[in-house]
């Protein structure tokens, strides 16, 4: 498997993704493509701040990516996550993974964001009209 | 020994740094650095949840912290 993990502070290109991963031997790609949602539980949300542990993620991204070969056969796997100020409908993580038939390529990606949220260490502060908030730092 | 402790999200406001620095006996664990922490700041133990991590892997309780290891507070993670 052939990986790209990067953390960056400037607009993910969504084409770049997918040219990356894309290969003669692949049968299939799933994209995945987070973005900035306008509101939390009715809430407006005016802009979206993300923070990384650039190293750590980066190793914890390995994992689960080691994790996901060992249970399917993908054969090129990007993720790209930002950091810094996003407005609504930016895009702060993508994922791109490809394999030769679209059932790998599907579940992979899927586990690849599933388990992303909840080892990797990147935070997102949501900003409303009237303050802001570290989303699930508190109970 | 001088330990330096990075902060992210919600640990940094609550540090008020991006990180601090605290005393710690040699051969201390990363229990001992939790509990001199929650005591230098005890907002920490209203969080849902936090992790240490040492040398950018997360830290078990009985592990030994050294020096020069590069420590951090992990909040609950939200990315993606």
């Amino acid at each position: 498997m052939t990986t790209q993990i990067q953390i960056l502070a400037t607009p993910l290109d969504i084409q770049l993704a997918i040219d990356w991963v894309m290969s003669p031997e692949s049968g299939g790609i799933d994209v995945f493509i987070g973005t900035v949602r306008n509101q939390t539980k009715g809430k407006p949300v005016i802009r979206l701040e993300f923070e990384a542990y650039e190293p750590m993620a980066i190793a914890e991204i390995e994992k689960i990516l080691k994790q996901a070969e060992e249970k399917w056969p993908i054969q090129k796997a990007l993720i790209h996550h930002r950091t810094g100020m996003l407005e609504v409908g930016e895009v702060p993580v993508l994922i791109a993974v490809s394999a030769a038939h679209r059932g790998a390529a599907f579940e992979a990606c899927r586990y690849i964001i599933d388990t992303l949220k909840q080892t990797v260490p990147i935070w997102k502060k949501e900003i409303f009209e009237d303050g802001e908030v570290w989303v699930a730092a508190n109970p | 020994m001088t330990i330096k402790v990075l902060a992210f999200g919600i640990a940094k406001d609550i540090f008020g740094a991006a990180s601090v620095s605290l005393e710690l006996g040699n051969d201390s664990t990363v229990y001992n650095l939790q509990y001199a922490l929650e005591h230098e700041y005890p907002r920490l133990r209203q969080l849902k949840s936090y992790m240490l991590a040492v040398n950018n892997e997360y830290a078990l309780p009985g592990d030994t912290i050294h020096e020069r290891d590069e420590i951090a507070l992990i909040p609950p993670v939200s990315g993606g």
